[in-house]
Parts: structure tokens; C-alpha cells; sequence
């Protein structure tokens, strides 16, 4: 558009983050939980809950993502990033989870970030993830984008406490 | 007393009509030299005009500040209170003179009555530290009310976790209006203090200062209010409205930061004990025992903020000039029409209609964060507060995470306000 106004964020607000953001995925609380964590940012406003259930996967032996959603309420940012969060570590283990929020973060954050820089990752997810990346250009939405991630760390270093409504 | 306009009896919406200026703004806004800067420009992009609306947060300097203060480094600095010399004398006078201005400012008896303090939170903490432990005690309640900023109740809850007095709340309805009913039932026996905002920083509510003090005294109940926001919107007079303590800031106030001011009722102040230790609040030191000097000294350790107390004076001199009530006139016209502007806009929800209220406008949009209003914002040069704005538990009260906020101040414009309002309306297009 010529004389859109707010061309520059064009890049930040994306349609899939626009799309996220109004219609977030997984964002339920679901009746059975293993792990939760609430993330808050008073800064801004934003204040979103991760919800986890976890088994163990038996080949190797780690904690595996078998459910995960979150409620909450956030900017379209970090509603899109949670949302977005949640359909890419469905299903992973812990380490793989990890290593793609090491990755997400370096994305958020470097230039020219090394996908490999955190061992072994799922780069599809890692793919999907990078309609993010524009918050590089703007250090106040970093947080916005990473709150969700780190949000899910804490719920993986919570105690177990299985919650059923 | 401005007309009731009653919108089904117009032809055109009240915001359309342009009343007229009380000063000439055009001229006022050339004072502002950061007015004329662009903002977001860079090769092979315009940059935007800045349309400054965050004047609850901190107000721009005008160029008599600034000047006033390169002055001072210049021509007359040195210590205060201190040297026999030439200089240490003139800039001992200019700082004192400060007091005075301040005094002037609030209508205080006498400029012996102002404490010069950091900002309106140390000012707070001063109080609460010397005042509120000599004579708050386990059993004892205090009140403050749901309006305040974080600044009035952290420094009460420090002092809590320390003596196990009793805070007491009074909440406001739902338009933003301190509920005087609930606070005349609040007040009690065991009520010692009453510490409340003049002012809303989030929804502009100006509170009854007057009944709340006289309520208060009736109980012989010291009162202080928080003039932080009320301050710069609106003439102030401490002894009309039976302030004991009133605090307010200098960066609010179109002065530098680091300088604000404690009024305090003269024999308030003499029961106080000395808030920091150190050199200029003492009359006498020995290693057998320091004696200290009479108020407002005794609560001033150290070298004082002198360049920014310079500052200050120049910008107590430029509100006057102007004249408060001009300023009130002039802001009540922009917040008159930001809240038809907004209002019209579908999807937004102003929080905060209390009547008389000062031109501070928050508001939410359906569906959209104010987080990325913001951020949209600032993309079209108007430069916005979003978030909780140091106000939890009144943000709480209206069930909000977050509000977009915009605070006007002496040198905005109605230009201004619509670009606000097409601002908004752009970003509803934008997330339609």
C-alpha cells in the first residue's frame, strides 16, 4: 500500500500473526493438567497461563509434551507466539522442546542466528516460528514474543501437581 | 461553569464546535523546542510530527527551564549553605527562592512549610518513614483508596510489615468517583492517617479533597493527598482544601526530574523526627549526640538538587504566567473533545467519566491490545502510555490488564486530538 501508515509494521504483524492473534490456538484450560506456570509482564499488560501434560516417553526416557494450551490475555504478539508455541511443542520431548525455544530466542533476538547453535532441532517448527522473528526490529515486543516460552519453562521446572477440574 | 450540551439538542456533534483558546497556543508550543522535532525519521522516510500525549508520565521542558538551568551551570553555580563566597551566596539565594515559588504554588502560609524532596515519592516515603513510624502503631488504620498510584501504597505497606497497622481501601464506582460515602463510614478510632490522590494518573478522577479533609479533622485525622497529576492540571491551594501534607513532582510540572516537594503543615513537620542523616539538616554534631535543625531543613541531609530546584522555580514562573486556570480551561477543552472523538469510535470504552475529572483519557478498544494500540500509535507520531501505569489494583477494579492512556498537557492542541481519534480509528482498520 502506498500510503499505509503503518507500513513499517507490516513486517511485525503478519497475517498468520494477525490471524494467531485473533484466533488462538489451543487457548483453553484444559481438565487435566500435570504442570501450569502463569507468566505476567506489568509493563504492558500481558498475563497468560501455560497448562502442560506430561508423560515420559519410553524409548529415551524424557519428559514428553502431551498436551498444551494456555489462556490468558496478551497483546497479538504474544497471543500469536503462544499460540504458535503450542502447536509446535505438542508432541516433543523436553529437549526438543528446549532446544526450540534456545533457537525461537536467538531468532527474537540476533542478526543472523545459528539454527544449529542449540544441537539438534525440529527447523519446520523452527520455520513456522519465524513469522516472529520481526520483533528483532523492536526490543520491547521481544518479551511480548518470548513471555509464552518462558512461561512454559517455568511450568517444565514446576513441581508436578496434577490439577483436575 | 461550562454548558451541559445535551447531544439530542444539537445539530452537530459538541466536539465539532472549537471554543475558544484561553492563551495563544501556537505561541506557547514555540517555548517547547521538542515540539518541532519529528519523530521515526530516517532515509527515504518522512518522519512524523511528535504529537506528545503522555504528560501524566513526565511533561516537556519549555526553553525558560532549560535556559534557567544552563544558567545556573554557567553563571552561578556552587554549593548552597555552605560558602562564604560570592557565588556560594547567589546560589544559595536562587535555591531558597525555590521554596518560596513552591510555596507560592500551593498557597502554603510559608515557604518554611516546603520540604524539597526528589519527587513526589520520595516525598511519600519521607512521611511515611519519619511521620508514620513515631506514630503508627500495631492496632492502628490507615486509609488510602483504590485510585492511587503504586507510590501511595508501597511506602505504606513498607511501614505495615514493620508496625502491623491496618489499611483500609476506598473503592470508587465504576465511572472512576472516590466513594466519600464509604470513606466517612471508614474512618474510625482507630483511623490515624488519611492518605489519598488529588488526582487519578489513570482516569483523571480529581478527588473531593476538601470534604475528605474535613471529614478527616473532624477525627483529628491528618490528611495527605498525592498532588502528583492534580497539580499540573489545576490552581492548588493547600489551605483552602486543609491539606497536612500535600506532595507533588517537578517533572510533571514542564520542570527537570529529580526535584518534587513535601508541603507540610508547620506543626506536623516539628513532631517529625529527620528522614536521612548527613550534612545541612544538623545544627550541631558530636560524638556525644547531633542535634538537628527546625523543619524544612531537618528533612534535607546532603547537597540538595540546586540546578534542578533552579528549574523548577523557571517552571512554577511559566505555569503562573500562563495561569493554572487558563491551563485548566485549555486542557478541559481537548479532553472535551478526545472524549466525544474517541467515543464515536466503535469498539472503544473510555475508562474513567468521573465529572470535573482532569484531561487524562484512558480507554480500551474490543479485541484489540492496547499493547499493540500503542505500538500503532507511536507509528503515527502520537505518543501514548499503555499498561497498567503504576496502578494494579485500580486496574483491577475495572477487571483490565492493561488501558491505552492519553494525558494531555498546556501545550496540546485540538489538531492533535484529532489525530488522535483518526489514529485510532486507523488502527481499528488495521486489526479489522
Amino acid at each position: 500500500m502506498l500510503n499505509d501508515p503503518f507500513g513499517d509494521l507490516r513486517d511485525l504483524y503478519q497475517e498468520v500473526i494477525l490471524d494467531h492473534g485473533k484466533h488462538p490456538r489451543n487457548f483453553r484450560h484444559p481438565a487435566n493438567t500435570t504442570h501450569e506456570a502463569r507468566g505476567d509482564n506489568p509493563l504492558c499488560g500481558d498475563r497468560i497461563t501455560v497448562f502442560l501434560m506430561l508423560d515420559v516417553d519410553k524409548s529415551s526416557g524424557d519428559r514428553r509434551v502431551v498436551d498444551v494450551a494456555f489462556d490468558g490475555r496478551g497483546c497479538a504478539i504474544s497471543t500469536a507466539s503462544a499460540s504458535l508455541m503450542t502447536e509446535v511443542v505438542k508432541g516433543k520431548t523436553e529437549p526438543a522442546a528446549r532446544a526450540l525455544f534456545s533457537c525461537f530466542h536467538d531468532m527474537c533476538t540476533k542478526e543472523a542466528p545459528d539454527p544449529h547453535a542449540h544441537g539438534p532441532v525440529d527447523e519446520e517448527a523452527l520455520d513456522r516460528l519465524a513469522v516472529l522473528a520481526g520483533v528483532r526490529e523492536f526490543p520491547v515486543r521481544v518479551k511480548c514474543a518470548t513471555l509464552p516460552w518462558h512461561t512454559l519453562v517455568a511450568a517444565l521446572a514446576g513441581e508436578n501437581k496434577t490439577s483436575t477440574e | 461553569m461550562p454548558d451541559r450540551v445535551d447531544p439530542r439538542s444539537q445539530p452537530k456533534p459538541a466536539h465539532k464546535s472549537i471554543p475558544a483558546e484561553p492563551y495563544d497556543i501556537e505561541r506557547v508550543r514555540e517555548d517547547f523546542p521538542i515540539l518541532k522535532r519529528l519523530v521515526h525519521e530516517r532515509p527515504g522516510r518522512m518522519g512524523k510530527p511528535l504529537v506528545y500525549l503522555d504528560n501524566a508520565a513526565s511533561a516537556q521542558k519549555p526553553q525558560q527551564v532549560i535556559d534557567a538551568m544552563r544558567d545556573c551551570m554557567e553563571r552561578e553555580y556552587s554549593n548552597v549553605h555552605r560558602g562564604v563566597h560570592y557565588l556560594s551566596q547567589q546560589t544559595t539565594d536562587a535555591y531558597e527562592a525555590v521554596r518560596g515559588k513552591i510555596a507560592g504554588f500551593l498557597n502554603a502560609p510559608s515557604q518554611e512549610n516546603i520540604v524539597i524532596t526528589r519527587n513526589a515519592t520520595e516525598a511519600i516515603n519521607l512521611v511515611a518513614a519519619s511521620w508514620g513510624r513515631k506514630f503508627l502503631n500495631a492496632g492502628d488504620e490507615i486509609i488510602l483508596s483504590v485510585l492511587e498510584h503504586h507510590a501511595n501504597i508501597v511506602p505504606w505497606q513498607l511501614l505495615q510489615a514493620e508496625k502491623g497497622f491496618l489499611i483500609k481501601v476506598v473503592p470508587c464506582d465504576e465511572s472512576g468517583v472516590f466513594d466519600l460515602d464509604v470513606y466517612a463510614d471508614l474512618l474510625g478510632p482507630k483511623t490515624k492517617l488519611v492518605a489519598v490522590t488529588h488526582g487519578s494518573n489513570v482516569v483523571g478522577t480529581i478527588t473531593p479533597a476538601a470534604e475528605i479533609a474535613l471529614l478527616a479533622h473532624a477525627r483529628g485525622i491528618p490528611v495527605l493527598f498525592d498532588g502528583s497529576q492534580a497539580a499540573v492540571h489545576m490552581p492548588v491551594d493547600v489551605q483552602a482544601i486543609g491539606a497536612d501534607f500535600y506532595v507533588l513532582t517537578g517533572h510533571k510540572l514542564y520542570g527537570p526530574t529529580a526535584i518534587g516537594a513535601l508541603y507540610g503543615r508547620s506543626e506536623l513537620l516539628e513532631s517529625m523526627p529527620p528522614y536521612q542523616g548527613g550534612g545541612d539538616m544538623i545544627s550541631a554534631v558530636s560524638f556525644s549526640g547531633t542535634s538537628y535543625r527546625p523543619p524544612p531543613y531537618r528533612f534535607e541531609a546532603g547537597t540538595p538538587p540546586i540546578i534542578e530546584g533552579i528549574g523548577l522555580a523557571a517552571a512554577i514562573d511559566y505555569v503562573q504566567t500562563l495561569g493554572m486556570d487558563a491551563i485548566n480551561r485549555h486542557e478541559q477543552n481537548l479532553l472535551k473533545r478526545a472524549t466525544a472523538g474517541l467515543s464515536e469510535i466503535g469498539g472503544v470504552r473510555l475508562i474513567g467519566t468521573a465529572p470535573g475529572k482532569a484531561a487524562i483519557v484512558s480507554f480500551v478498544m474490543e479485541g484489540i491490545h492496547p499493547h499493540d494500540i500503542g505500538m500503532l500509535a507511536d507509528q503515527m507520531g502520537v505518543a501514548l502510555r499503555v499498561g497498567r501505569h503504576c496502578a494494579e489494583p485500580l486496574l483491577e477494579r475495572f477487571g483490565l490488564e492493561a488501558t491505552c492512556r492519553a494525558s494531555f498537557g498546556l501545550y496540546n492542541t485540538i489538531a492533535e486530538v484529532d489525530t488522535l481519534v483518526d489514529t485510532i480509528m486507523a488502527v481499528r482498520e488495521f486489526f479489522r
